[in-house]
């Protein structure tokens, strides 16, 4: 380093006064040369792998112990998305592979087992194994067949594992990566929660939620034109019933990996922050964080504690990633409502312009209605609120709309003319060709069935009465009878 | 890896003597087996047999027009006991060949026209040496592979690799269908792509590294699939063909895996 650089930063830190406890506090952990805690204690220990979402139980040991590890290859046909299958390749039958949960330190024996039923060959490189190949060599495992190797995890962290056979992007693509976590010594500080979660991107020949079972196309992968991304290997993985659960006052603890093979994740969950971040699955510790990236091939752990009770997305912030090809997961997290924290909807009212609009009169003239004392008054005033939010954009406030493109309503022939007809347009729109005060218009109108029945009487009974218009009601009893005469248009909001 | 190659070698020179003296011991089977005639000629291989050296000659040879399937293998044991499930030796066969037939040692039903799996590389070449015959070698192999139906060499089609490349999206289990089933290509050989895996003659020279990204080191002649030495990374239906092979020991079996023979001077 330039040694001018050096004074002036060790300049910068003096004038600082002390650095903060957090910078200076963190050990070095030595890394490898300090992760050979001599040979394995007592008798050796079957490792407990679990399938994702859950975690193993933490080892909870002072020494270093050999740990057998057995994982099993197996090629399945599943549920990519709702309807549509995919052959995908997996340590353990689920995607991501099984958990694997160690000590530093630990001796590991590995056992990799190819199902007799498989089609392809496989192996493993743990990002955890010093050695070459990260043992890939090593397991080079024909169908029905089993391999044996033996590692010392020298590094703490959370390490991805993934099958390094050719072409190794087709068998990480089909969901052969987990992930590996290396506890340090004193083993990580206990949590109410524990979860695991892994993103991987996938490449279909048919498009998103094309139904049946769906091949994998090769040049999509090779483009790195995703036809999904998701966490846990489905649609469905941690949404509904299998969303991940959590009560307020918890803090819990994501273990992300990130499989890839193409795609950095952006990881963010909707409405939480992340107190601490070992970003990059390392030692040190970022605070407070939004979105962390997790590249493929690595992993990262988060931790927050859950004050408010509610759902909790977990997306890839590349957003169109997350609600259009499915990099979307769930949190549930149950517990009294918090309204000092966060407070729920209190005001819900329109805003046109720089104008706000009290909603008032649309529900004071829904219960004259319900009560039978409604006026036209009151049906005027509650139609201008709703005419002002969903009609004015095109009809304009002043009823004129725009000559040649939205027809007028304002001393309008064509509306005066038919109220029921009126009706039909505001539920079902209107296209094509009309005739207004001796003008043609050629345009499109889109249905308005979202309104309900009190609404759309009050917005014509305000537009008969409005602009030069006189007299003329329309009742929710004649939108309702309308509506029960008329199919619901295609695409009609609701 | 020297010491596996010694090995390797060693178990190879004893698995011809012993075959040859059992073609010897016993004539060859008087099966009518249609054979294909290729014409071989120059051949752009994925595998170059030596470095900047992109293609090689394929004699012309006749390959079996369609896998040989259970019953025909099954005939073959009957008058070669030796290859019984209950009387190979391991050094042959693993302990899962033929473990797909009946408790008779026969395979029944549907069975007997599907393609023979969970046989043996030695237990494969037994077979094509006791017709007179030999198994495939990867060039001769990859050259009939190469054909769609109307075109020698279609490699460079995008839609029909991709259409190989659909057999590999599926997994192996349910049963395989009928041998001869898929449509005969350019030259008249059916099955050679989307039904099973084939054996051929030099799959134990076929020393592909086991970590499919190392870059090969000249050390031997296909170290490095899918890295430098690998021509065609697009042609990923071969590159699966190759790991697929270079995994399986000579007495290895599986589910997936078949064969067929072929004649004319070895390659």
């Amino acid at each position: 380093m330039n040694k001018w650089l050096v004074i002036v930063m060790a300049a910068l830190l003096a004038s600082c006064g002390q650095a903060p406890e957090s910078n200076v506090a963190t050990p070095d952990t030595g890394g490898s040369r300090k992760g050979d805690f001599g040979p394995p204690q007592g008798e050796p220990i079957h490792a407990v792998l679990t399938s994702p979402p859950q975690v193993p139980a933490a080892t909870n040991r002072k020494t270093p112990a050999k740990v057998i590890v057995e994982l099993e290859v197996i090629e399945v046909d599943r549920e990519i998305a709702e309807g549509v299958t995919y052959t995908f390749w997996t340590f353990g039958g689920t995607v991501p592979g099984s958990f694997i949960r160690v000590r530093q330190g630990d001796t590991v024996e590995f056992h990799l087992k190819n199902h007799p039923n498989s089609k392809m060959p496989h192996n493993i490189d743990l990002h955890g194994v010093t050695g070459p190949g990260g043992g890939a060599a090593s397991s080079f495992t024909a169908p029905g067949h089993r391999t044996q190797f033996t590692f010392k995890a020298l590094n703490q962290g959370i390490y991805v594992y993934h099958c390094a056979t050719a072409p190794v992007g087709m068998h990480v693509a089909n969901g052969m990566y987990g992930l590996i976590l290396v506890e340090p010594p004193e083993g990580l500080p206990p949590v109410d929660a524990e979860y695991y979660v892994m993103q991987g991107d996938f490449y279909t020949v048919g498009k998103y939620r094309e139904k049946g079972h769906q091949a994998f196309d090769m040049q999509k992968a090779i483009d790195e034109h995703a036809t999904y991304v998701l966490f846990n290997g489905s649609e469905s993985a941690l949404t509904g019933p299998n969303a991940l659960k959590a009560k307020t006052n918890q803090n819990v603890r994501l273990f992300v990996g990130n499989g890839g093979p193409n795609l950095v994740s952006s990881f963010h969950v909707i409405g939480e922050i992340f107190d601490r971040v070992q970003y990059e699955g390392g030692t040190k510790v970022q605070e407070n964080v939004q979105t962390t990236l997790i590249p493929p091939g690595g992993a990262a752990i988060v931790e927050f504690h859950t004050e408010v009770p509610g759902n909790y997305v977990l997306v890839d912030h590349a957003i169109f990633r997350a609600f259009n090809k499915g990099a979307l997961a769930l949190l549930e997290v149950q517990g009294e409502p918090r309204p000092d924290i966060y407070s729920g909807k209190q005001v819900d009212e329109m805003y046109v312009g720089d104008k706000l609009v009290s909603t008032a009169p649309v529900g004071a003239a829904f219960k004259s209605r319900q009560a039978g004392t409604l006026t036209q008054a009151q049906q005027i005033q509650a139609g201008e609120v709703l005419f002002k939010g969903t009609c004015s954009a095109c009809h304009q406030e002043s009823g004129q709309g725009i000559p040649g493109v939205f027809p007028p309503l304002a001393k309008s022939d064509y509306l005066m003319a038919d109220h029921k007809r009126a009706i039909g347009i505001v539920l079902n729109g209107l296209t094509g060709k009309v005739k207004v005060n001796g003008v043609d218009y050629d345009s499109v109108m889109p249905p308005m069935s979202q309104l309900n029945d009190d609404e759309i009487a009050n917005i014509l009974t305000f537009a008969l009465n409005s602009w030069g218009n006189e007299n003329g009601v329309v009742t929710a009893a004649q939108v309702k009878e309308v509506r029960a005469t008329t199919k619901r248009a295609e695409g009609a909001a609701h | 890896m020297l010491n596996s190659q010694w090995f390797w070698k060693c178990v190879y020179g004893i698995a011809v003597a012993i075959v040859a003296t059992a073609a010897l011991a016993a004539p060859p089977d008087k099966e009518a087996v249609l054979q294909a005639e290729l014409p071989g000629g120059k051949f752009e291989t994925v595998l170059p047999p030596a470095p900047a050296v992109k293609t090689t000659r394929v004699a012309p040879f006749r390959l079996d027009r369609s896998l040989v399937t259970n019953a025909q293998f099954a005939r073959f044991v009957k008058a070669h006991p030796e290859w019984r499930r209950e009387r190979v030796a391991r050094l042959f066969a693993d302990d899962k060949y033929l473990s797909h037939w009946n408790a008779a040692g026969e395979p029944a039903g549907a069975l007997a026209r599907q393609p023979v799996t969970h046989v043996s590389w030695f237990a494969a070449n037994a077979y094509c040496e006791a017709r007179g015959a030999r198994l495939p070698g990867w060039y001769e192999w990859e050259f009939a592979a190469a054909a769609s139906d109307r075109a020698p060499d279609a490699r460079n089609d995008p839609a029909w690799r991709q259409q190989i490349l659909d057999w590999y999206s599926r997994s192996a289990r349910g049963s395989l269908p009928p041998a001869g089933a898929s449509p005969a290509n350019y030259y008249g050989v059916r099955d050679l792509h989307g039904v099973a895996w084939e054996w051929v003659e030099d799959a134990g020279s076929m020393l592909v590294s086991d970590d499919g990204r190392e870059q090969g080191d000249g050390s031997n002649r296909f170290c490095g699939v899918g890295a430098a030495t690998f021509e065609q990374k697009e042609n990923y239906a071969m590159l699966m063909r190759i790991a697929m092979l270079s995994s399986m020991k000579a007495a290895y079996t599986s589910s997936s895996m078949s064969f067929r023979c072929a004649s004319g001077e070895r390659p």
